[in-house]
């Protein structure tokens, strides 16, 4: 299954805890209800997105996927805005 | 499922004025528990002016702030050097001076807590994040501004050391102990670095 979103930001090759900073800048931007998926390439975003998720008041993770390619891992997040 | 509200409590004036008074009485009471319960705040003392500490702290501090966190730093003692744009000497006692020639001048000067070798350490900390792109604190510095992070200067403790208000960066609010207890009393988590 392929999850839906409304935008899309390349984290890849940053560290922490900027793929939470960025994502948050982005999340903010974003209409109520829209998804934005976010490709990381820090092992870390993984535990950090599920601990924003479960803090914030006004973001849902609805989904979470590991990807491999050329033998590295890609991490990717759809987070929604629900307020 | 006959025991629903009273109805006939109106007949009975002393029942409904106890009842009145209880229920004056408990909401008050939640109004205490309220106004004491934390916020989604975060407070942190930066006492430390190691460059390996100040970044611990300014990431903890940026990534709260991503989280919808309400984030105040308060700087004291060495954590103050964090925060210099520069280092004056007209118009300090000499221990001041002394103190002045010391300490780092700005962040870009701090050394590491472990290993630093007269800076060498501090240079190779720096080289090896950003070979793994990790931002460098001057940028997190930046970030925590525009994230919203209150930054706090203890005053008593720039006093002590002579660091003028000309020597630090814009913008930082003056505060106290108390300045920093009004935030930490209202906050989920407190940090000494």
């Amino acid at each position: 299954m392929s999850q839906s979103f409304d935008k899309l930001l390349d984290a890849r090759g940053l560290n922490c805890p900027m793929p939470l900073v960025n994502a948050r800048k982005e999340v903010g931007k974003l209409d109520p209800g829209q998804v934005l998926k976010i490709i990381a390439t820090d092992r870390g975003s993984i535990a950090d997105f599920q601990g924003w998720a479960k803090i914030a008041k006004n973001v849902e993770l609805v989904g979470q996927e590991t990807e491999s390619a050329d033998g590295a891992n890609v991490y990717v997040h759809y987070v929604k805005r629900t307020a | 499922m006959g025991t629903s509200f009273d109805t006939r409590a109106g007949a009975d004036p002393s029942r409904v004025q106890a009842l009145e008074e209880k229920v004056q009485e408990l909401s008050k009471r939640l109004q205490e528990i309220e106004e004491r319960t934390p916020e989604d705040r975060v407070a942190i003392v930066v006492f430390s002016g190691d460059l390996d500490r100040v970044l611990a702290a300014f990431i903890i501090a940026t990534g709260a702030a991503a989280m919808g966190q309400q984030v105040s730093m308060f700087f004291t003692f060495w954590g103050l050097s964090v925060l210099k744009r520069g280092t004056e000497f007209s118009g300090k006692t000499l221990f001041q001076k002394m103190m002045a020639i010391m300490s780092p001048a700005s962040s870009l000067s701090l050394p590491v807590s472990k290993m630093n070798y007269f800076g060498a350490g501090a240079k190779m900390l720096r080289a090896m994040m950003k070979e793994k792109n990790v931002s460098s604190l001057e940028d997190m510095i930046a970030l925590a501004r525009e994230l919203g992070v209150r930054t706090i200067a203890c005053e008593m403790s720039r006093d002590v050391m002579g660091i003028k208000q000309s020597e630090l960066a814009e913008g930082l609010e003056p505060g106290g102990v108390a300045t920093f207890l009004a935030d930490s009393l209202k906050s989920r988590t407190s940090l000494f670095i």
